[in-house]
Protein backbone atom coordinates (compact mmCIF):
# COMPACT_ATOMS: atom_id res chain seq x y z
CA UNK A 1 0.00 0.00 0.00
CA UNK A 2 1.36 3.38 -0.99
CA UNK A 3 1.88 6.00 1.66
CA UNK A 4 3.86 9.20 1.89
CA UNK A 5 5.30 10.78 5.04
CA UNK A 6 5.88 14.52 4.80
CA UNK A 7 7.80 16.70 7.22
CA UNK A 8 6.77 20.36 7.45
CA UNK A 9 9.34 22.21 9.57
CA UNK A 10 7.72 25.65 9.86
CA UNK A 11 4.84 27.76 8.58
CA UNK A 12 7.06 30.20 6.71
CA UNK A 13 10.70 29.59 5.89
CA UNK A 14 12.69 31.80 8.25
CA UNK A 15 10.21 31.68 11.15
CA UNK A 16 12.31 29.00 12.88
CA UNK A 17 11.40 25.72 14.60
CA UNK A 18 12.67 23.70 17.59
CA UNK A 19 15.40 21.34 16.42
CA UNK A 20 14.03 18.63 18.74
CA UNK A 21 10.71 18.65 16.84
CA UNK A 22 12.50 18.52 13.51
CA UNK A 23 14.67 15.61 14.75
CA UNK A 24 11.55 13.77 15.93
CA UNK A 25 10.16 14.24 12.44
CA UNK A 26 13.34 12.95 10.82
CA UNK A 27 13.13 9.86 13.07
CA UNK A 28 9.88 9.00 11.26
CA UNK A 29 11.82 8.64 7.98
CA UNK A 30 9.96 11.20 5.91
CA UNK A 31 9.72 10.82 2.14
CA UNK A 32 9.69 14.59 1.69
CA UNK A 33 10.71 17.75 3.52
CA UNK A 34 8.74 20.71 2.23
CA UNK A 35 8.17 24.31 3.23
CA UNK A 36 6.18 27.27 2.06
CA UNK A 37 8.31 30.41 2.08
CA UNK A 38 5.78 33.06 1.27
CA UNK A 39 2.52 34.91 1.64
CA UNK A 40 0.74 37.99 0.35
CA UNK A 41 -0.09 38.93 3.95
CA UNK A 42 2.78 41.36 4.50
CA UNK A 43 1.37 43.51 1.72
CA UNK A 44 2.38 44.60 -1.79
CA UNK A 45 5.75 46.19 -0.98
CA UNK A 46 7.76 42.98 -1.10
CA UNK A 47 6.50 41.77 -4.46
CA UNK A 48 6.78 45.22 -5.99
CA UNK A 49 10.27 45.91 -4.67
CA UNK A 50 11.65 42.40 -5.20
CA UNK A 51 12.65 42.15 -1.54
CA UNK A 52 12.03 39.40 1.00
CA UNK A 53 9.90 40.02 4.07
CA UNK A 54 11.73 37.27 5.91
CA UNK A 55 15.11 37.75 7.53
CA UNK A 56 18.10 36.38 5.64
CA UNK A 57 19.76 34.93 8.73
CA UNK A 58 16.50 33.21 9.74
CA UNK A 59 15.99 31.74 6.29
CA UNK A 60 19.57 30.50 6.21
CA UNK A 61 19.26 28.88 9.64
CA UNK A 62 16.06 27.03 8.66
CA UNK A 63 17.41 25.97 5.26
CA UNK A 64 20.68 24.73 6.77
CA UNK A 65 18.81 22.34 9.07
CA UNK A 66 16.55 21.13 6.26
CA UNK A 67 19.30 20.66 3.67
CA UNK A 68 21.81 18.94 5.95
CA UNK A 69 19.06 16.53 7.03
CA UNK A 70 17.51 15.89 3.62
CA UNK A 71 20.32 15.97 1.06
CA UNK A 72 22.67 13.29 2.52
CA UNK A 73 19.70 10.92 3.01
CA UNK A 74 18.32 11.47 -0.48
CA UNK A 75 15.08 12.98 0.85
CA UNK A 76 13.80 15.66 -1.54
CA UNK A 77 13.60 19.17 -0.10
CA UNK A 78 10.95 21.29 -1.81
CA UNK A 79 10.63 25.04 -1.18
CA UNK A 80 7.75 27.09 -2.56
CA UNK A 81 7.26 30.86 -3.00
CA UNK A 82 10.96 31.52 -2.62
CA UNK A 83 11.91 34.72 -0.86
CA UNK A 84 8.35 35.44 0.26
CA UNK A 85 6.84 36.46 -3.08
CA UNK A 86 8.43 34.12 -5.59
CA UNK A 87 9.52 36.60 -8.29
CA UNK A 88 12.92 36.28 -9.94
CA UNK A 89 14.84 38.44 -7.39
CA UNK A 90 13.28 36.41 -4.55
CA UNK A 91 14.26 33.16 -6.25
CA UNK A 92 17.83 34.37 -6.76
CA UNK A 93 18.04 35.59 -3.15
CA UNK A 94 17.08 32.15 -1.86
CA UNK A 95 19.29 30.35 -4.39
CA UNK A 96 22.29 32.31 -3.15
CA UNK A 97 21.54 31.30 0.44
CA UNK A 98 21.27 27.64 -0.59
CA UNK A 99 24.56 27.80 -2.46
CA UNK A 100 26.27 29.36 0.57
CA UNK A 101 24.98 26.55 2.78
CA UNK A 102 26.12 23.90 0.28
CA UNK A 103 29.62 25.39 0.30
CA UNK A 104 29.74 25.65 4.08
CA UNK A 105 28.29 22.19 4.73
CA UNK A 106 30.00 20.41 1.82
CA UNK A 107 26.79 19.33 0.17
CA UNK A 108 26.48 18.33 -3.49
CA UNK A 109 23.12 18.03 -5.18
CA UNK A 110 21.03 18.81 -8.22
CA UNK A 111 18.66 21.69 -7.69
CA UNK A 112 15.70 22.58 -9.85
CA UNK A 113 14.73 26.24 -10.07
CA UNK A 114 11.18 26.91 -11.17
CA UNK A 115 10.76 30.59 -11.97
CA UNK A 116 7.13 31.63 -11.86
CA UNK A 117 7.44 35.03 -13.51
CA UNK A 118 4.93 35.58 -16.29
CA UNK A 119 6.34 37.67 -19.13
CA UNK A 120 4.54 41.00 -19.44
CA UNK A 121 3.79 40.33 -23.12
CA UNK A 122 1.94 37.13 -22.18
CA UNK A 123 -0.25 39.03 -19.71
CA UNK A 124 -0.88 41.81 -22.26
CA UNK A 125 -1.81 39.32 -24.95
CA UNK A 126 -4.22 37.53 -22.57
CA UNK A 127 -5.61 40.88 -21.47
CA UNK A 128 -6.26 41.82 -25.10
CA UNK A 129 -8.09 38.53 -25.57
CA UNK A 130 -10.28 39.19 -22.52
CA UNK A 131 -8.79 36.26 -20.64
CA UNK A 132 -7.64 38.05 -17.47
CA UNK A 133 -10.35 38.33 -14.84
CA UNK A 134 -10.23 40.31 -11.55
CA UNK A 135 -10.26 38.17 -8.43
CA UNK A 136 -12.23 39.40 -5.38
CA UNK A 137 -12.13 43.00 -6.59
CA UNK A 138 -13.56 44.83 -9.58
CA UNK A 139 -10.78 47.07 -10.79
CA UNK A 140 -10.31 46.34 -14.49
CA UNK A 141 -6.75 45.68 -15.52
CA UNK A 142 -5.17 48.01 -18.06
CA UNK A 143 -2.08 47.62 -20.22
CA UNK A 144 -0.64 50.62 -18.39
CA UNK A 145 -0.98 48.88 -15.01
CA UNK A 146 0.70 45.76 -16.39
CA UNK A 147 3.59 47.92 -17.59
CA UNK A 148 3.92 49.59 -14.19
CA UNK A 149 4.20 46.29 -12.32
CA UNK A 150 7.85 45.23 -12.33
CA UNK A 151 7.25 41.60 -11.33
CA UNK A 152 4.25 39.52 -12.33
CA UNK A 153 4.12 36.03 -10.90
CA UNK A 154 1.77 33.13 -11.52
CA UNK A 155 0.86 30.64 -8.82
CA UNK A 156 2.19 27.28 -9.94
CA UNK A 157 0.40 24.07 -9.11
CA UNK A 158 1.83 20.60 -8.51
CA UNK A 159 2.77 19.71 -12.12
CA UNK A 160 5.89 21.91 -12.57
CA UNK A 161 7.24 20.56 -9.26
CA UNK A 162 6.49 16.98 -10.32
CA UNK A 163 8.41 17.49 -13.56
CA UNK A 164 11.41 18.85 -11.62
CA UNK A 165 11.36 15.92 -9.17
CA UNK A 166 11.07 13.44 -12.04
CA UNK A 167 14.15 15.03 -13.62
CA UNK A 168 16.13 14.00 -10.54
CA UNK A 169 16.25 17.22 -8.53
CA UNK A 170 17.19 16.65 -4.90
CA UNK A 171 16.17 20.18 -4.03
CA UNK A 172 13.37 22.08 -5.74
CA UNK A 173 13.23 25.85 -5.36
CA UNK A 174 10.02 27.22 -6.81
CA UNK A 175 8.85 30.76 -7.40
CA UNK A 176 5.28 31.70 -6.46
CA UNK A 177 3.51 28.44 -5.70
CA UNK A 178 0.04 27.50 -4.51
CA UNK A 179 0.85 26.89 -0.85
CA UNK A 180 -0.12 23.18 -0.74
CA UNK A 181 1.70 22.35 -4.01
CA UNK A 182 5.13 21.79 -2.45
CA UNK A 183 3.65 19.16 -0.15
CA UNK A 184 1.24 17.54 -2.60
CA UNK A 185 3.38 17.30 -5.77
CA UNK A 186 5.36 14.19 -4.75
CA UNK A 187 2.52 12.08 -3.29
CA UNK A 188 0.24 12.87 -6.24
CA UNK A 189 3.05 11.77 -8.59
CA UNK A 190 3.22 8.55 -6.56
CA UNK A 191 -0.42 7.93 -7.37
CA UNK A 192 -2.03 9.08 -4.12
CA UNK A 193 -5.32 10.97 -4.14
CA UNK A 194 -5.12 14.57 -5.31
CA UNK A 195 -7.87 15.88 -3.05
CA UNK A 196 -6.43 14.35 0.11
CA UNK A 197 -2.88 15.34 -0.86
CA UNK A 198 -3.86 18.99 -1.42
CA UNK A 199 -5.94 19.14 1.74
CA UNK A 200 -2.99 17.73 3.68
CA UNK A 201 -0.80 20.35 1.98
CA UNK A 202 -3.23 23.09 3.05
CA UNK A 203 -2.71 22.07 6.64
CA UNK A 204 1.04 21.35 6.45
CA UNK A 205 1.80 24.70 4.85
CA UNK A 206 0.93 26.27 8.19
CA UNK A 207 3.00 23.68 10.12
CA UNK A 208 1.70 23.49 13.69
CA UNK A 209 -0.82 26.35 13.38
CA UNK A 210 -3.57 23.70 12.97
CA UNK A 211 -2.56 21.98 16.25
CA UNK A 212 -3.51 23.16 19.70
CA UNK A 213 -1.91 25.25 21.06
CA UNK A 214 -1.15 26.43 17.56
CA UNK A 215 2.30 27.51 16.45
CA UNK A 216 3.67 28.81 13.18
CA UNK A 217 7.18 27.88 14.27
CA UNK A 218 7.01 24.20 15.17
CA UNK A 219 7.35 21.15 12.94
CA UNK A 220 4.68 18.56 12.18
CA UNK A 221 4.37 15.40 10.11
CA UNK A 222 1.59 14.46 7.72
CA UNK A 223 1.16 10.88 6.54
CA UNK A 224 -0.88 10.41 3.41
CA UNK A 225 -2.51 7.02 2.83
CA UNK A 226 -4.68 5.92 -0.07
CA UNK A 227 -7.95 6.74 1.68
CA UNK A 228 -7.01 9.23 4.41
CA UNK A 229 -4.29 11.35 5.92
CA UNK A 230 -3.00 11.61 9.43
CA UNK A 231 -1.49 14.63 11.19
CA UNK A 232 1.23 13.97 13.75
CA UNK A 233 2.48 16.54 16.28
CA UNK A 234 6.21 16.48 16.97
CA UNK A 235 6.30 18.25 20.31
CA UNK A 236 4.73 17.17 23.63
CA UNK A 237 3.48 20.71 24.01
CA UNK A 238 0.76 20.34 21.38
CA UNK A 239 -1.72 17.96 19.82
CA UNK A 240 -4.02 17.90 16.82
CA UNK A 241 -7.67 17.75 17.80
CA UNK A 242 -10.80 17.33 15.74
CA UNK A 243 -11.68 20.97 16.40
CA UNK A 244 -8.23 22.42 15.80
CA UNK A 245 -7.90 20.62 12.47
CA UNK A 246 -11.41 21.38 11.26
CA UNK A 247 -11.10 24.99 12.39
CA UNK A 248 -7.92 25.39 10.36
CA UNK A 249 -10.01 25.06 7.19
CA UNK A 250 -11.41 28.48 8.10
CA UNK A 251 -8.07 30.20 8.43
CA UNK A 252 -7.52 32.91 5.82
CA UNK A 253 -10.22 31.39 3.61
CA UNK A 254 -13.43 32.93 2.29
CA UNK A 255 -15.34 29.64 2.14
CA UNK A 256 -14.20 26.79 4.38
CA UNK A 257 -16.04 24.14 2.33
CA UNK A 258 -14.64 25.02 -1.10
CA UNK A 259 -10.98 25.91 -1.47
CA UNK A 260 -10.05 26.98 -5.00
CA UNK A 261 -6.58 26.39 -6.42
CA UNK A 262 -4.81 25.91 -9.72
CA UNK A 263 -6.78 23.48 -11.87
CA UNK A 264 -9.64 22.85 -9.49
CA UNK A 265 -11.32 23.19 -6.13
CA UNK A 266 -11.07 21.19 -2.93
CA UNK A 267 -14.49 20.19 -1.65
CA UNK A 268 -14.56 19.65 2.11
CA UNK A 269 -18.30 19.10 2.43
CA UNK A 270 -17.83 15.34 2.93
CA UNK A 271 -14.81 15.58 5.24
CA UNK A 272 -14.53 13.78 8.53
CA UNK A 273 -12.00 14.54 11.25
CA UNK A 274 -11.28 11.81 13.82
CA UNK A 275 -8.94 11.98 16.80
CA UNK A 276 -6.60 9.03 17.24
CA UNK A 277 -3.98 8.20 19.89
CA UNK A 278 -0.91 10.36 20.43
CA UNK A 279 -2.52 13.71 19.65
CA UNK A 280 -3.11 12.71 16.04
CA UNK A 281 -6.06 13.44 13.80
CA UNK A 282 -7.20 11.43 10.80
CA UNK A 283 -8.96 13.15 7.89
CA UNK A 284 -11.05 11.46 5.20
CA UNK A 285 -13.46 12.43 2.48
CA UNK A 286 -11.86 15.48 0.81
CA UNK A 287 -12.77 15.64 -2.88
CA UNK A 288 -10.95 17.39 -5.71
CA UNK A 289 -13.20 18.88 -8.35
CA UNK A 290 -11.29 19.85 -11.51
CA UNK A 291 -12.30 23.15 -13.08
CA UNK A 292 -13.62 23.29 -16.65
CA UNK A 293 -11.05 25.78 -17.77
CA UNK A 294 -7.40 25.85 -16.72
CA UNK A 295 -6.54 29.13 -15.01
CA UNK A 296 -3.70 30.50 -12.93
CA UNK A 297 -3.75 33.20 -10.34
CA UNK A 298 -1.40 36.05 -11.19
CA UNK A 299 -0.08 38.67 -8.80
CA UNK A 300 1.76 41.92 -9.27
CA UNK A 301 2.36 45.21 -7.49
CA UNK A 302 3.21 48.68 -8.71
CA UNK A 303 4.75 51.73 -7.12
CA UNK A 304 2.20 54.46 -6.35
CA UNK A 305 4.48 56.97 -4.67
CA UNK A 306 6.84 57.59 -1.78
CA UNK A 307 6.02 57.78 1.90
CA UNK A 308 7.16 59.94 4.79
CA UNK A 309 5.67 59.52 8.26
CA UNK A 310 5.82 61.37 11.54
CA UNK A 311 4.80 59.81 14.86
CA UNK A 312 3.74 61.86 17.88
CA UNK A 313 1.70 61.65 21.05
CA UNK A 314 -0.89 64.07 22.43
CA UNK A 315 -1.60 64.24 26.18
CA UNK A 316 -3.50 67.52 26.46
CA UNK A 317 -7.21 66.80 27.16
CA UNK A 318 -8.35 70.11 25.69
CA UNK A 319 -6.57 69.34 22.43
CA UNK A 320 -7.89 65.76 22.40
CA UNK A 321 -11.47 66.97 22.95
CA UNK A 322 -11.37 69.10 19.80
CA UNK A 323 -8.98 66.97 17.77
CA UNK A 324 -11.13 66.48 14.66
CA UNK A 325 -11.61 70.21 14.16
CA UNK A 326 -7.90 70.82 14.77
CA UNK A 327 -6.84 68.17 12.26
CA UNK A 328 -9.20 69.51 9.56
CA UNK A 329 -7.93 73.03 10.11
CA UNK A 330 -4.30 71.88 9.97
CA UNK A 331 -4.94 69.96 6.76
CA UNK A 332 -6.64 72.97 5.19
CA UNK A 333 -3.80 75.29 6.11
CA UNK A 334 -1.14 72.87 4.85
CA UNK A 335 -3.05 72.20 1.62
CA UNK A 336 -3.30 75.93 0.92
CA UNK A 337 0.45 76.40 1.15
CA UNK A 338 1.23 73.24 -0.81
CA UNK A 339 -1.16 74.17 -3.61
CA UNK A 340 0.61 77.48 -3.97
CA UNK A 341 3.87 75.59 -4.38
CA UNK A 342 2.25 72.94 -6.59
CA UNK A 343 3.20 70.04 -4.35
CA UNK A 344 0.59 67.33 -4.44
CA UNK A 345 0.18 64.33 -2.20
CA UNK A 346 -2.08 62.29 0.02
CA UNK A 347 -2.16 62.93 3.76
CA UNK A 348 -3.73 60.46 6.20
CA UNK A 349 -3.63 61.35 9.86
CA UNK A 350 -4.34 58.30 11.99
CA UNK A 351 -5.30 58.79 15.60
CA UNK A 352 -4.41 55.80 17.75
CA UNK A 353 -6.32 55.49 20.98
CA UNK A 354 -9.44 56.54 19.11
CA UNK A 355 -10.02 54.92 15.71
CA UNK A 356 -6.50 54.38 14.40
CA UNK A 357 -7.09 50.65 13.82
CA UNK A 358 -10.63 50.55 12.44
CA UNK A 359 -11.35 54.01 11.04
CA UNK A 360 -14.98 54.35 9.97
CA UNK A 361 -15.75 50.80 11.18
CA UNK A 362 -14.90 51.71 14.78
CA UNK A 363 -18.12 51.29 16.77
CA UNK A 364 -16.84 52.88 19.98
CA UNK A 365 -17.36 56.58 19.51
CA UNK A 366 -17.40 59.50 21.89
CA UNK A 367 -15.20 58.15 24.66
CA UNK A 368 -12.08 60.31 24.53
CA UNK A 369 -8.83 58.72 25.64
CA UNK A 370 -6.54 60.53 28.07
CA UNK A 371 -3.74 60.24 25.52
CA UNK A 372 -3.65 59.49 21.79
CA UNK A 373 -0.97 58.64 19.26
CA UNK A 374 -0.90 60.42 15.93
CA UNK A 375 0.70 59.11 12.77
CA UNK A 376 1.00 61.59 9.93
CA UNK A 377 1.22 59.44 6.81
CA UNK A 378 2.09 61.17 3.56
CA UNK A 379 2.32 59.55 0.14
CA UNK A 380 3.47 61.73 -2.77
CA UNK A 381 4.95 61.33 -6.21
CA UNK A 382 8.54 61.81 -5.05
CA UNK A 383 10.31 61.32 -1.75
CA UNK A 384 11.11 65.04 -1.65
CA UNK A 385 7.46 65.96 -2.07
CA UNK A 386 6.43 63.49 0.66
CA UNK A 387 9.10 64.94 2.97
CA UNK A 388 7.89 68.51 2.32
CA UNK A 389 4.23 67.73 2.91
CA UNK A 390 4.98 65.74 6.07
CA UNK A 391 7.22 68.48 7.40
CA UNK A 392 4.64 71.20 6.80
CA UNK A 393 1.76 69.15 8.24
CA UNK A 394 3.81 68.24 11.31
CA UNK A 395 5.01 71.77 12.01
CA UNK A 396 1.52 73.22 11.47
CA UNK A 397 0.00 70.69 13.87
CA UNK A 398 2.78 71.26 16.41
CA UNK A 399 2.04 74.97 16.75
CA UNK A 400 -1.63 75.21 15.78
CA UNK A 401 -3.63 77.50 18.07
CA UNK A 402 -6.80 75.47 18.57
CA UNK A 403 -9.73 77.00 20.50
CA UNK A 404 -9.27 76.94 24.27
CA UNK A 405 -5.55 76.19 24.06
CA UNK A 406 -3.65 76.89 27.29
CA UNK A 407 -0.59 74.78 26.47
CA UNK A 408 1.02 77.31 24.16
CA UNK A 409 4.51 75.84 23.74
CA UNK A 410 3.74 72.88 21.45
CA UNK A 411 0.98 70.36 20.73
CA UNK A 412 2.94 67.18 20.05
CA UNK A 413 5.26 64.85 21.98
CA UNK A 414 7.75 63.42 19.49
CA UNK A 415 9.44 60.20 20.60
CA UNK A 416 12.19 60.53 18.00
CA UNK A 417 14.58 62.98 16.47
CA UNK A 418 14.37 63.25 13.52
CA UNK A 419 10.60 63.46 13.86
CA UNK A 420 9.96 62.68 10.18
CA UNK A 421 10.88 59.31 8.75
CA UNK A 422 11.13 58.81 4.99
CA UNK A 423 9.81 55.29 4.36
CA UNK A 424 10.63 54.94 0.67
CA UNK A 425 8.48 53.62 -2.17
CA UNK A 426 4.86 52.60 -1.58
CA UNK A 427 3.25 49.84 -3.61
CA UNK A 428 -0.25 48.59 -4.21
CA UNK A 429 -1.42 45.22 -5.48
CA UNK A 430 -2.00 45.99 -9.14
CA UNK A 431 -2.58 42.43 -10.33
CA UNK A 432 -4.62 39.91 -8.46
CA UNK A 433 -6.36 38.15 -11.29
CA UNK A 434 -7.17 34.81 -12.82
CA UNK A 435 -5.58 34.22 -16.20
CA UNK A 436 -7.13 31.64 -18.50
CA UNK A 437 -4.74 29.18 -20.09
CA UNK A 438 -4.81 26.96 -23.14
CA UNK A 439 -4.27 23.27 -22.53
CA UNK A 440 -0.79 23.45 -24.12
CA UNK A 441 0.22 26.35 -21.85
CA UNK A 442 -0.42 24.27 -18.74
CA UNK A 443 2.52 22.13 -19.86
CA UNK A 444 4.80 24.81 -21.32
CA UNK A 445 4.53 27.43 -18.56
CA UNK A 446 6.94 27.25 -15.65
CA UNK A 447 9.74 25.03 -17.00
CA UNK A 448 12.43 24.12 -14.50
CA UNK A 449 16.14 24.89 -14.78
CA UNK A 450 18.46 22.24 -13.34
CA UNK A 451 21.60 23.50 -11.61
CA UNK A 452 24.36 21.48 -10.05
CA UNK A 453 25.10 22.81 -6.56
CA UNK A 454 28.51 21.78 -5.37
CA UNK A 455 30.43 22.24 -2.16
CA UNK A 456 33.16 23.95 -4.14
CA UNK A 457 32.52 27.61 -4.83
CA UNK A 458 32.42 28.60 -8.47
CA UNK A 459 31.26 25.18 -9.70
CA UNK A 460 29.41 24.88 -12.98
CA UNK A 461 25.98 26.45 -12.89
CA UNK B 1 -24.56 23.39 33.96
CA UNK B 2 -28.07 23.95 32.69
CA UNK B 3 -29.24 27.51 32.31
CA UNK B 4 -32.65 26.28 31.26
CA UNK B 5 -34.93 29.00 32.45
CA UNK B 6 -32.85 32.03 31.70
CA UNK B 7 -33.50 33.62 28.37
CA UNK B 8 -31.19 36.53 29.03
CA UNK B 9 -28.60 37.10 26.33
CA UNK B 10 -25.12 35.67 26.85
CA UNK B 11 -22.05 37.56 25.67
CA UNK B 12 -20.33 36.05 22.65
CA UNK B 13 -17.03 36.22 24.54
CA UNK B 14 -18.48 33.55 26.88
CA UNK B 15 -19.77 31.37 24.06
CA UNK B 16 -16.81 31.45 21.68
CA UNK B 17 -13.25 30.25 22.14
CA UNK B 18 -11.93 32.06 19.07
CA UNK B 19 -13.02 35.43 17.66
CA UNK B 20 -10.59 36.69 15.04
CA UNK B 21 -10.11 38.58 11.79
CA UNK B 22 -7.63 38.06 8.99
CA UNK B 23 -7.11 38.80 5.31
CA UNK B 24 -8.14 36.22 2.79
CA UNK B 25 -6.09 37.70 -0.01
CA UNK B 26 -5.39 41.44 -0.30
CA UNK B 27 -9.00 42.48 -0.99
CA UNK B 28 -11.00 40.36 1.41
CA UNK B 29 -11.38 40.29 5.17
CA UNK B 30 -12.75 37.28 6.99
CA UNK B 31 -14.08 37.17 10.53
CA UNK B 32 -14.19 33.81 12.32
CA UNK B 33 -16.20 32.91 15.39
CA UNK B 34 -15.42 29.43 16.71
CA UNK B 35 -17.84 28.35 19.42
CA UNK B 36 -16.74 26.40 22.50
CA UNK B 37 -19.70 24.05 22.47
CA UNK B 38 -21.12 22.31 19.44
CA UNK B 39 -24.55 22.30 21.08
CA UNK B 40 -24.57 26.04 21.70
CA UNK B 41 -23.23 26.64 18.19
CA UNK B 42 -26.08 24.64 16.68
CA UNK B 43 -28.64 26.33 18.86
CA UNK B 44 -27.47 29.79 17.87
CA UNK B 45 -27.10 28.86 14.21
CA UNK B 46 -30.62 27.45 14.06
CA UNK B 47 -32.12 30.33 16.02
CA UNK B 48 -31.20 32.59 13.08
CA UNK B 49 -29.69 35.29 15.27
CA UNK B 50 -26.51 35.62 13.21
CA UNK B 51 -27.63 37.77 10.31
CA UNK B 52 -26.19 40.27 7.90
CA UNK B 53 -28.11 42.98 9.75
CA UNK B 54 -26.51 42.07 13.07
CA UNK B 55 -22.98 42.15 11.67
CA UNK B 56 -23.67 45.26 9.59
CA UNK B 57 -24.87 47.15 12.66
CA UNK B 58 -21.79 46.12 14.63
CA UNK B 59 -19.51 47.37 11.83
CA UNK B 60 -21.54 50.47 10.93
CA UNK B 61 -21.91 49.24 7.34
CA UNK B 62 -24.82 48.37 5.03
CA UNK B 63 -25.99 44.72 5.19
CA UNK B 64 -25.44 44.34 1.41
CA UNK B 65 -21.75 45.11 1.92
CA UNK B 66 -21.25 41.71 3.56
CA UNK B 67 -20.11 39.21 0.94
CA UNK B 68 -21.11 36.09 2.78
CA UNK B 69 -21.88 34.43 6.09
CA UNK B 70 -20.92 30.74 6.18
CA UNK B 71 -21.73 28.29 8.96
CA UNK B 72 -19.02 25.62 9.18
CA UNK B 73 -20.38 22.75 11.24
CA UNK B 74 -17.19 20.63 11.45
CA UNK B 75 -15.56 23.37 13.53
CA UNK B 76 -18.72 24.78 15.17
CA UNK B 77 -17.80 28.02 13.50
CA UNK B 78 -19.22 30.97 11.61
CA UNK B 79 -17.28 32.84 8.99
CA UNK B 80 -18.20 36.34 7.86
CA UNK B 81 -16.63 37.64 4.65
CA UNK B 82 -16.31 41.37 3.94
CA UNK B 83 -14.57 43.33 1.23
CA UNK B 84 -11.74 45.45 2.64
CA UNK B 85 -12.37 49.18 2.34
CA UNK B 86 -8.74 49.64 1.21
CA UNK B 87 -6.63 46.86 -0.32
CA UNK B 88 -3.96 45.48 1.98
CA UNK B 89 -0.98 47.83 2.10
CA UNK B 90 -2.37 50.43 -0.32
CA UNK B 91 -2.19 54.08 0.76
CA UNK B 92 -4.79 54.69 3.46
CA UNK B 93 -4.83 51.11 4.76
CA UNK B 94 -4.89 50.73 8.54
CA UNK B 95 -4.33 47.01 9.02
CA UNK B 96 -2.15 45.26 6.43
CA UNK B 97 -2.81 41.74 7.78
CA UNK B 98 -6.41 42.52 8.73
CA UNK B 99 -5.71 40.91 12.09
CA UNK B 100 -7.33 43.53 14.37
CA UNK B 101 -10.76 44.05 12.82
CA UNK B 102 -12.67 41.66 15.08
CA UNK B 103 -13.39 43.92 18.06
CA UNK B 104 -16.99 44.84 17.12
CA UNK B 105 -17.86 41.12 17.41
CA UNK B 106 -16.73 41.09 21.05
CA UNK B 107 -19.74 43.18 22.01
CA UNK B 108 -22.35 40.80 20.55
CA UNK B 109 -24.56 38.63 22.70
CA UNK B 110 -27.00 35.84 21.90
CA UNK B 111 -30.05 34.36 23.50
CA UNK B 112 -29.85 30.60 23.78
CA UNK B 113 -33.16 28.82 23.26
CA UNK B 114 -34.39 26.73 26.21
CA UNK B 115 -31.71 24.08 26.57
CA UNK B 116 -33.49 20.76 26.40
CA UNK B 117 -32.00 18.15 24.04
CA UNK B 118 -34.85 18.42 21.53
CA UNK B 119 -35.53 22.10 21.55
CA UNK B 120 -31.84 22.82 20.99
CA UNK B 121 -32.35 21.23 17.59
CA UNK B 122 -34.10 24.39 16.73
CA UNK B 123 -37.46 26.09 16.45
CA UNK B 124 -37.67 25.21 12.79
CA UNK B 125 -41.12 23.71 12.58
Amino acid sequence: MTQCTILSPTAILGYGFPEASFAAGMAMNPDLIAVDAGSTDPGPYYLGSGKSFTDRAGVKRDLRIMLTAGVPRGIPVVIGTAGGCGARPHLNWTREIIEEIAAEERLDFTMALIPSDIPHEVVLQKLGAGRVLPLEHDTPLTAETVGESPYIVGQIGVEPIQRALAAGAGVVLAGRAYDPAVFAALPIAQGLDRGLALHLGKILECAAIAATPGSGSDSVIGILFEDRFELVPLSDERAFTRESTAAHSLYEKSDPYHLPGPGGTLDLTGCSFTETAGGRVEVRGTRYVPSDLPTIKIEGARCVGYRTISIAGIRDPIMIAGLDETLSAVRARATMILERERIDGRVDIRVYGRDGVMGEWEPQRGTPAHEVGVVIDVVAETQDAANSICSLTRSTLLHYGYPGRISTAGNLAFPFSPSDLPAGPVFEFSLYHLMELDEAETKSLFPYELVRVTSRKGGPA
Amino acid sequence: MSTTHTASPRPLTELARVIRSKNSGPFTLTLDIIFSSEQEYRAIKESGQITRELIATAYRIEPETITNIVFFDPASAVKIVLPRTVASGSPGDRDVYGAQQHAPLLGLSFTLPQATPDSSRGPRR
